[in-house]
């Protein structure tokens, strides 16, 4: 294939032009507000070590839910019910500390996931209730069984190792929860990219008949993906709970607009078909540059909330592919 | 405007002169002339790509065409669009219909008219009573207060002409509006259009079935290739004569596909009795190693079901269907593709491809075990095989990488092939393979289907152009009303008075012939076994 060839094809543009320079939005804008924080913000402490770290560290959740949800909006379908299942897992995980100690404490977090994904998988597979409803009543379910089973109140974890290994702790400067991110992040992106399973999500999302005409048992395919963004949830739910050595129903309240939000601004296509999981981290890492430089700016936070508003609905505008 | 105009104003309700329209380079209509009077039912005649569904839309204004005039009841329609065609009289009956199935009747035939109180408020009981005249006046028995999700097809699409006439169309388009119909309700659509023939409306009636044609309309226009070929009327239009101004001469470059004889092995697919939930009814039909069988029929004649029944879409709810000899269960694709089956579907574009993702994805969907080692995918394997079948197809695109929305619809066809030929499955069931592509394209998609034959694959094809069915198929079983209504091997549609190697002559002598059995299927069809 000659160069000149390649450039008349009419794809080109889109592929090569604009599409590609929307696609690489995020990395582009993420430079962009970093120096313009680093240039106004300086004085403040943004640049100093612990700030950047700490960013990390408020960051790690969202990521590590926003990974999965990439999974998710991949394979055509939505999660809404993360962050209660967050919070629902980090109640049933601190009380089971509590009771048998650390490995069946998370074994209990982890079996919180897995049924909440069970049933949510069921009723969208199985039923045929859209991803969106079922998700959203769970939402409803999982806050509402996290405050009764704690009666409100906040459930302490007394366990150093615990804590430690889910989010309290670090190796030298490094934070446990940067690794918690990255390992999984490497693990999300080569699964999705290089794995039949990925292409399978991939295939689902982007032509639901056509996959099932090939042989692709779709069902099955979402069943999966909502069972492993719920136990992503359910994983960021009990980091959450070890860094603050306490579960909680309020842990993860919210979560899920800046989980969708960060994997949306990496260039996940909202109607399927097509995931980035580098994107999806740098999109969550972003979100947490954007709340800590509103911070240290000293806005309210009323302000703060308005602003982060605005600068994500401006980042997903300019990311998005117009159809 | 002199009188001789006037006069033809009051009887010609549609006069086209010279209608040209050009797609690219493809000639659609090239200088049509189509006139038809009021108070007629004037038949719409042709095969596939005659030119039908252009000239109706350059009538209704969706096209503007290259040359030629419009008139449309003495109107001249200067500047065509859809609102100039509606104003000038123009309805369109769609066979999707454009009813709200949620609204009443009365709602619906006075959708965006609606009859208003002193308030500004909707007059529902006012709009009953307009309707319930309107129903009464045109003899038409439908419930104005029921809704239209509960009528049935018949009563909704007399309730949709209705709504038409309300509308003061002078100018009705009927495109196949009898597929969705009982016998009963066909009946009723006739005595409905005869009396809006004797208020002076002009009715144009497209569709494939002679039989009907013979018994409502009054004259006939036949297209072929986009060309006028006769406007006469019925009495001196026997169906035979119909047929032979339908096929005629066309040089549609598919005698050219060279049918090399083909040793027929044994059989690989095996129907006994088996049915679907509405279609197909107890079908009984083996198809051999190297064999290739082309199903014909009408619109709606079950062809696809069957299809879509073998390859696992639409369960298999009697009867039984054997793969080289072994009686299997299959109720999913992915246990027909187990079963070496492989279906290339009639939309290509939501069934067949994903075309946001790349060529090399698409090509690999059905075969993602096999370019992978354990569940990690394998590049290299999954870019060999994609270029074995863009080399292998000559697939046209800039690279493997590129997406299936950037090729031409013939390339995209040949993508949806080649997903199937990587998986190499026995049996290919192909569903109008050639719709929507380049006559050059079809061709290949032909000779390619007649390769696989060669190569010890059983086939099932679908296709409405006969010619195709005809060059491809060593045996054609017509089906109507989900039945097979008759199975002709393809030597008996030979002329032997004719020479065996004027493949041409051949071809369209074997299209007219076998028009007249899918004809004559028509006509045994109906009261004992509908619905």
């Amino acid at each position: 294939m000659s160069t000149s060839e390649t450039i008349r094809s009419p794809g080109f543009a889109a592929r090569f032009g604009l599409a590609n320079w929307r696609q690489n939005m995020i990395y582009i804008g993420f430079v962009v507000i970093f120096l313009i924080f680093a240039l106004t913000l300086s004085d403040k402490g943004f640049l100093n070590p612990n700030n950047l770290l700490n960013i990390v560290r408020q960051t790690a959740m969202i990521a590590v839910m926003a990974i999965a949800m990439t999974f998710v909006l991949s394979s055509g379908e939505i999660d809404l019910s993360v962050g209660a299942v967050a919070g629902l897992a980090s109640v049933t995980a601190a009380m089971a500390i509590d009771m048998g100690g650390m490995f069946f404490g998370i074994a209990a977090g982890l079996a919180t996931g897995i049924a909440v994904g069970v049933f949510n998988g069921l009723l969208t597979t199985r039923i045929g209730i859209p991803s969106f409803l079922t998700t959203l009543a769970m939402m409803g379910i999982a806050k509402g069984v996290a405050m009764w089973i704690s009666d409100t109140a906040a459930v302490p974890i007394i366990n150093p190792n615990y804590s430690w290994l889910f989010g309290g702790g670090s190796i030298g400067i490094i934070p446990v929860l940067l690794i918690w991110m990255l390992v999984l992040g490497v693990l999300g992106h080569f699964v999705l990219k290089r794995t039949t399973f990925g292409r399978r999500v991939l295939a689902t999302g982007g032509g639901e008949t056509a996959a099932r005409y090939s042989g692709i048992d779709t069902r099955s395919i979402k069943f999966r993906v909502l069972i492993i963004s719920s136990m992503a949830a359910a994983l960021a739910g009990m980091l959450y709970a070890g860094r603050l050595q306490s579960g909680r129903f309020q842990l993860g309240e919210g979560d899920e607009l800046s989980v969708i939000a960060a994997a949306v601004l990496g260039g996940t296509s909202l109607f399927g078909g097509y995931g980035t999981v580098i994107g999806t981290i740098v999109g969550a890492l972003m979100i947490g540059l954007i709340n800590n430089g509103l911070i240290l700016m000293g806005l309210e936070f009323s302000q703060q909330l308005i602003a982060r508003g605005g600068i994500i609905i401006l980042a997903v505008a300019l990311t998005q592919k117009r159809s | 405007m002199g009188q001789g105009e006037a006069v033809n104003a009051a009887r010609h309700a549609v006069v086209m002169q010279g209608i040209v329209k050009r797609f690219g380079g493809v000639q659609a209509l090239a200088g049509v002339d189509f006139q038809v009077d009021a108070g007629e039912v004037h038949a719409l005649l042709g095969g596939n790509g005659a030119g039908k569904s252009t000239i109706l839309k350059v009538l209704n204004g969706v096209h503007v065409p290259d040359a030629g005039t419009i008139e449309i009841c003495g109107t001249r329609i200067t500047n065509p669009s859809p609102e100039a065609a509606r104003d000038a009289g123009v309805a369109m009956i769609f066979q999707e219909m454009s009813l709200i199935p949620s609204l009443t009747v009365a709602q619906n035939v006075f959708l965006t008219r609606e009859a208003k109180t002193g308030m500004g408020l909707i007059d529902d009981r006012t709009a009953e009573k307009k309707a319930r005249e309107l129903f009464d006046m045109l003899e038409v028995e439908v419930n104005p207060k029921a809704l239209v999700a509960d009528l049935g097809a018949g009563q909704r699409q007399l309730t949709e002409i209705v709504k038409a006439i309300s509308q003061d169309a002078k100018v009705l388009v009927l495109d196949e509006p009898s597929t969705a119909l009982s016998v009963s309700d066909v009946e009723r659509l006739f005595e409905f259009l005869r009396k809006l023939k004797a208020r002076g409306v002009a009715i144009i009636y497209v569709s494939h079935r002679m039989d009907e044609i013979a018994r409502i309309a009054d004259r006939a226009t036949i297209l072929r290739d986009g060309r006028h070929v006769i406007t006469a009327p019925l009495s001196e239009l026997p169906i035979d004569t119909m047929i032979e101004h339908i096929v005629g001469k066309r040089s549609r470059g598919l005698s050219d596909v060279a049918r090399e004889h083909v040793e027929i092995g044994e059989p690989l697919l095996e129907l006994e009795g088996v049915s679907g939930r509405h279609k197909p009814h107890d079908v009984t039909l083996t198809v051999h190693r190297g064999e290739v069988v082309g199903l014909a029929g009408l619109l709606g004649s079950g062809r696809s079901s069957l299809a879509r029944v073998i390859a696992g879409i639409e369960p298999c709810v009697a009867g039984e269907i054997k793969v080289a000899g072994t009686p299997i269960q299959i109720h999913s694709p992915h246990d027909a593709i187990a079963a070496r089956i492989a279906l290339v579907p009639e939309a290509r574009a939501t069934q067949g491809i994903i075309a946001a993702h790349s060529v090399a994805a698409n090509l690999t969907m059905a075969v993602l075990d096999q370019v992978s080692s354990g569940s990690v995918v394998n590049r290299r394997a999954v870019e060999e095989t994609a270029d074995h079948q863009i080399a292998h197809l000559s697939i046209k695109t800039a690279s493997r990488d590129h997406a299936v929305s950037t090729l031409s619809g013939g390339n995209q066809q040949k993508v949806v092939i080649g997903k199937w030929l990587a998986a190499d499955p026995d049996i290919f069931v192909l569903d109008e393979p050639t719709a929507g592509i380049d006559i050059g394209s079809k061709s290949e998609i032909i000779r390619l289907v007649r390769d696989l034959a060669k190569a010890g694959k059983a086939i099932v094809m679908i296709s409405s152009e006969l010619s195709e069915l005809l060059t491809a198929c060593d045996r054609i079983v017509v089906m109507s009303e989900g039945r097979i209504a008759g199975v002709h091997d393809r030597h008996t549609l030979d002329d032997p008075d004719l020479p065996a190697d004027d493949m041409m002559h051949q071809l369209q002598a074997a299209e007219q012939k076998l028009q007249f059995h899918i004809q004559e299927a028509l006509k045994h069809q109906g009261t004992p076994h509908v619905h």
